[in-house]
């Protein structure tokens, strides 16, 4: 590398001039003498090369893809002060290549050692029966799940897909914080974080000799699909649900990885075989890559309370017809007391210390270590011994030596001695520093490491990689999200130019393929309700809409068309009294719920869509609207916002069963509707103007006066509304439609329930098909309406349920 | 002494259920110098559409159910042969209170009937400081395990009042504590959670009681239903050693065994997952009768 100029060295000496490492403690970017480490050179480079402004854009580039690709850290609720932007750190973590072997090499073993251990702790216990390991830690361990000891898995592996939290101790050297070995999340986020940090880096990124992820990833997707024992079968990741944490991260990675995303009811078991209910019946899965803990999988032979298992799941590992990965069950390896043991259970099983070791921990159940761990407690940090928490889980009730006064010193000694089998001591670490850019300026953080592995055909990969939290503030080296802190990409780089080809793309030829066209009963039935809702929503809009644009207008309120029109909306339950009735706002939440649910299947830009939706109604009822004018606005703005979204599902969604259901769900809501507004505006005693509300309700004044002219008559209104094959808001094109859609899914389904309910669709449509217009009149709606309530129950049984 | 039992089981529910799926623990196991058993029949009604076994890890018989057509009642009945010895004596001497810790921190075993097992919190036992207060007054200074085992059942039992309408089989033992009443579940639980605050590790034995019995002697509380008493850890050399706190007895001759676990939770006759929205009503009947051979 050349020299370089007095200019550049200039600038970056600006660029570092707040980086100032702290005494003692080691540095990603600097040396002890303040020198620049290699790996980061031309990365500094890079960086110092742009000024503030430019810097800020290219910050801002990286957030607005997260924001757009709807990364958030906090699940989807209610309360949309849940859902947080991803906290990005803008800079990355570089890693030498070279370094990174040895990282990945270390962990490798640490892997195949906890294997071994939850081998023996599900076989034969050596480890307790030779005293590597007290059996009281075991035996009282939640995560040591007594139904599966003895329970081989079906691949004979309990483990395939693990993380390691690692961070770099004050001698340079790395240290294991925390396995996760029951369902570690964050890969997605990895995934994420660095499509938002190539594009802050895009011009550098090309050159700079990162390792690319998505190999990773493809080879993780072929070791789930190469577990199963016959291709036909599914491959499915189980998720806790949309309230859970990281239901966003599950869904994109179902996503990308195309694999269906189930929830335990989803599932059931039948003759020792796991199945999927789908729309077209029961599909076999083969292979779990579950996101929920243990406990929750099974109500009938693990928690019973958990509401979000399926029964039977242990009962078919037990007969080793599906494969879970991890192993229900390895979460017992996350237990920290295990920390202790894990370097002589490494000499006694591997014959060998650990490559990398673990953060120094001891038991306090037994005499010599609860004596070492009372000497030295102003250094330790305590800790329940059986937690499964990571370290620094804002959740955990540990105890820092460092941070205690003289009292509460005395209540720890007293509570090891008392309860030290309950616990355990850790010695407090210290990270390394990495960069990140705060207020302008380039400033030191402590910094941990995620590592992902995956078990391939030819052993343990790791994900070049991934994950680093960033810790908020100089001192503290505690983190966790919630207290502020960040997480950055990590880059491994290397000597070398690296391999840049996204092979999940292009391997397909080789790769194995996914079995594809399942849809889970109850993703159909969040989607026929998310279409319902959406409907309904606008429906609702249009109705309050034109209440109070007549309110605005209306030289008294007491007009007769305005208090037919309020008498109508509150028969249907739209109290039309405030600007923003409460039935409308809860269509749009009970919509954006459904489409929570079945995130994994729509664009991220229908996401988006339906956040924007949701935002602004949540703004539109903190705006203390008027009625009236005001409110008539707004409801124009909520209008064009929700066609959005289902302008979106309409023009983007593949025309497949999803697409029908959403579909069959528009259409009968919107029959349902308008059947009951004919019902009523076109009523005998329905007072003037009634004819024309009806038909601006139905959106269909511009076509009505093309076709009719001005004058509306009753004739007119029922022809173009209720049997105009054209227009697609008639009652007639909706039926059609619904039949329509529902012939192919009845013909995948195919029961005879399912041909019943489509002969009886067709026999509804073809009645009304045949109808004069003098014979719609009120009682005919009615009765209409209640058929068609009666096919949206039939449907929900035979294909929702 | 040889017994016919008969053990029936029955629930019925408010609404259909669609679905079903239960984990049955009613098959009475041998206990090598305990009980045998011959003849043993498990029945359920309706039919169920699956049904499969399996014995679970403390090596109990379980037999996994499931409906799947819309039913209203269901049934499990056993009846089977039982063979019941009188316990035999204890093998070896109870182990000192204070020298427990120690031989439970020798203990290097996972086996079934390890100590480790039985203690600290389990699903449905909690152990508490009021209750380690209650059987601090029965462990003077030299007292073997045994003793106070045989102590706290007794001191139970005086301050207990055997009432089956104040409690259900969901109630937690530290109410029916705090009241003083309950059954023979509530009474185990409680003493397993007592023994378990003192670091001593108790287990929950389920079974019934011979119905009438002999001439002359009274009849014992719970013999109309299921039963349960408790078993706690005596050192390596007494081993377990089993205690009626209902009816502040030893184990014998009477106790027909059904299952062990750490608590109700393990070996609860019936377990099942629902699906149905609606309440149910559950019934017992239970007759152990002598054969007179």
């Amino acid at each position: 590398m050349p020299r370089p100029s007095k200019a550049a060295e200039d600038t970056r000496s600006r660029l570092l001039s707040h980086y100032r490492p702290v005494d003692g403690v080691p540095d990603e970017l600097m040396d002890g003498q303040g020198r620049i480490r290699p790996v980061w050179q031309r990365f500094i480079d890079h960086l110092s090369e742009q000024d503030g402004d430019k810097l800020s854009l290219m910050f801002a580039r990286g957030d607005a893809y997260l924001r757009n690709s709807g990364v958030f850290l906090r699940q989807y609720t209610e309360d949309r002060a849940a859902e947080r932007p991803w906290p990005l750190s803008h800079v990355p973590v570089l890693i030498d290549g070279k370094e990174w072997e040895t990282i990945a090499g270390a962990l490798k073993q640490r892997a195949d050692l906890l294997e071994r251990v939850a081998a023996d702790l599900y076989g034969e216990n050596r480890l307790v029966a030779e005293g590597a390991l007290p059996g009281e830690l075991i035996a009282q361990s939640s995560e040591w799940i007594r139904p599966l000891v003895g329970v081989k898995p079906r691949g004979g592996h309990y483990l395939n897909f693990i993380a390691f939290e690692i961070s770099r101790g004050p001698d340079g050297t790395w240290w294991v914080l925390n396995d996760r070995t029951q369902a570690p999340s964050g890969a997605g986020y990895a995934l994420e974080t660095r499509v938002a940090t190539s594009r802050i880096y895009a011009e550098h990124y090309a050159q700079a000799r990162v390792h690319r992820l998505s190999n990773f990833f493809s080879e993780f997707r072929t070791a789930l699909l190469n577990m199963r024992s016959d291709p036909d079968n599914h491959v499915a990741i189980l998720t806790p649900g949309p309230f859970s944490e990281t239901y966003f991260e599950q869904s994109y990675i179902a996503r990308y990885l195309g694999l269906l995303l189930v929830e335990g009811e989803d599932l059931t078991v039948k003759q020792g075989q796991v199945f999927v209910r789908t729309v077209s019946g029961l599909q076999p899965v083969d292979v779990l890559w579950r996101r929920l803990d243990t406990l929750y999988a099974d109500p009938l032979e693990l928690d019973e309370t958990s509401q979000i298992g399926t029964a039977g799941l242990v009962g078919a590992i037990r007969r080793g017809s599906v494969s879970v990965v991890n192993a229900l069950g390895a979460g017992v390896l996350e237990s920290r007391a295990l920390l202790a043991f894990l370097p002589r259970i490494s000499r006694a099983l591997a014959g060998g210390p650990l490559a990398m070791p673990n953060i120094a921990t001891w038991w306090c159940g037994q005499p010599a270590e609860r004596s070492h761990v009372l000497s030295r407690l102003e250094a330790m940090m305590l800790a329940p011994a059986l937690s499964t928490r990571q370290m620094f889980d804002p959740e955990e009730s540990s105890l820092m030596g460092s941070q205690l006064r003289r009292q509460g010193l005395d209540y720890a000694r007293h509570l090891v001695e008392t309860e030290g089998d309950m616990l355990v001591g850790q010695e407090a670490v210290s990270f390394s520093t990495s960069p990140a850019w705060v207020d302008g300026k380039l400033v030191p953080r402590p910094m941990s490491l995620r590592v992902f592995m995956v078990r391939t055909a030819s052993g343990w990969s790791v994900m070049p990689g991934g994950f680093a939290r960033i810790g908020s503030d100089e001192a503290a080296p505690v983190f966790s999200m919630q207290s502020g802190s960040s997480v950055a990409d990590v880059w491994i780089v290397s000597d070398e130019p690296v391999d840049t080809v996204t092979h999940l793309a292009s391997g397909q030829a080789r790769a194995p393929r996914a079995k594809q066209g399942a849809l889970p009963s109850k993703a159909a039935e969040n989607l026929f309700w998310l279409a319902r809702y959406m409907e309904r929503a606008e429906s609702f809009t249009r109705l309050n809409r034109a209440r109070h644009e007549r309110l605005a207008d209306a030289a008294s309120p007491q007009s007769p068309l305005l208090s037919y029109l309020t008498r109508y909306t509150a028969f249907i339950g739209l109290h039309t009294e405030v600007a923003i009735p409460p039935a409308l706002a809860t269509a749009i939440r009970s919509a954006m719920r459904a489409a929570a649910s079945v995130r994994d299947r729509l664009s991220p830009d229908g996401w988006a869509a339906i956040v924007q939706l949701s935002d602004r109604l949540d703004d539109a009822l903190e705006s203390r609207l008027m009625p009236g004018d005001d409110a008539s606005r707004e409801m124009g703005v909520l209008l064009r916002q929700s066609s959005a979204f289902t302008g979106l599902l309409q023009d983007n969604m593949y025309r497949f069963t999803e697409w029908r259901f959403l579909s069959l769900g528009r259409s009968i809501e919107r029959i349902m509707a308008l059947a009951s507004a004919l019902a009523s505006f076109l009523a005998e005693d329905a007072p003037l103007g009634s004819l024309d509300l009806a038909l601006e309700y139905a959106d269909s004044s511009i076509s009505h006066r093309r076709r009719y002219g001005f004058q509306a008559s009753r004739a007119s209104v029922i022809e173009l509304l209720a049997l105009d094959e054209l227009n697609p808001r008639s009652l007639i094109f909706h039926l059609t439609e619904l039949e329509t859609q529902m012939t192919p899914i009845a013909e995948l389904k195919n029961t005879p329930a399912s041909r019943e309910l489509l002969k009886q669709v067709g026999a509804v449509r073809r009645a009304f098909a045949g109808m004069a217009p003098e014979g719609i009149d009120t009682a005919y709606l009615a009765d209409f309406r209640s058929r068609i309530a009666r096919l949206s129950d039939n449907i929900t049984v035979i294909y929702l349920t | 002494m040889l017994y016919d039992i008969h053990l029936k089981i029955a629930y019925i529910y408010d609404a259909p259920v669609l679905t079903g799926r239960h984990l049955v623990h009613l098959w009475p196991p041998h206990v090598a110098g305990i009980q045998e058993i011959s003849n043993a029949a498990l029945t359920f009604l309706p039919e169920p559409a699956e049904q499969s076994g399996f014995r679970d890890y403390f090596g109990n018989w379980t037999s996994e159910v499931v409906f799947e057509e819309a039913h209203r009642q269901f049934e499990a009945v056993l009846s089977a042969r039982v063979n019941r010895h009188e316990a035999p004596r204890e093998s070896g001497a109870s182990i000192d209170f204070d020298r427990l810790k120690p031989a439970l921190n020798a203990v290097r075993s996972l086996a079934p009937d390890s100590p480790l097992h039985f203690l600290g919190t389990t699903p449905r036992v909690r152990p508490n400081l009021v209750l380690q207060d209650y059987v601090s007054d029965l462990a003077p200074a030299g007292a073997t395990v045994r003793e106070i085992v045989q102590r706290l059942g007794e001191r139970l039992h005086e301050d207990m009042t055997f009432d089956s309408s104040a409690t259900s089989v969901d109630t937690r033992h530290e109410d029916a504590f705090a009241s003083r009443r309950g059954v023979c579940q509530d009474f185990s639980h409680i003493m397993i959670a007592a023994l378990r605050s003192v670091g001593i590790p108790a287990g929950y034995v389920s079974g019934c009681l011979r119905t009438e019995p002999p001439p002359g002697r009274e009849r014992l509380e719970g013999a109309d239903a299921m039963h349960a008493w408790v078993r706690a850890w005596c050192g390596p050399q007494a081993g377990w050693v089993e205690y009626d706190p209902t009816n502040a007895c030893d184990v014998g001759v009477n106790h027909i065994v059904i299952g062990y676990g750490r608590d109700y939770a393990d070996v609860s006759p019936v377990k099942g997952v629902l699906r149905s929205a609606s309440g149910q009503a559950g019934s017992q009947a239970v007759d152990v009768v002598p054969v007179q051979v």
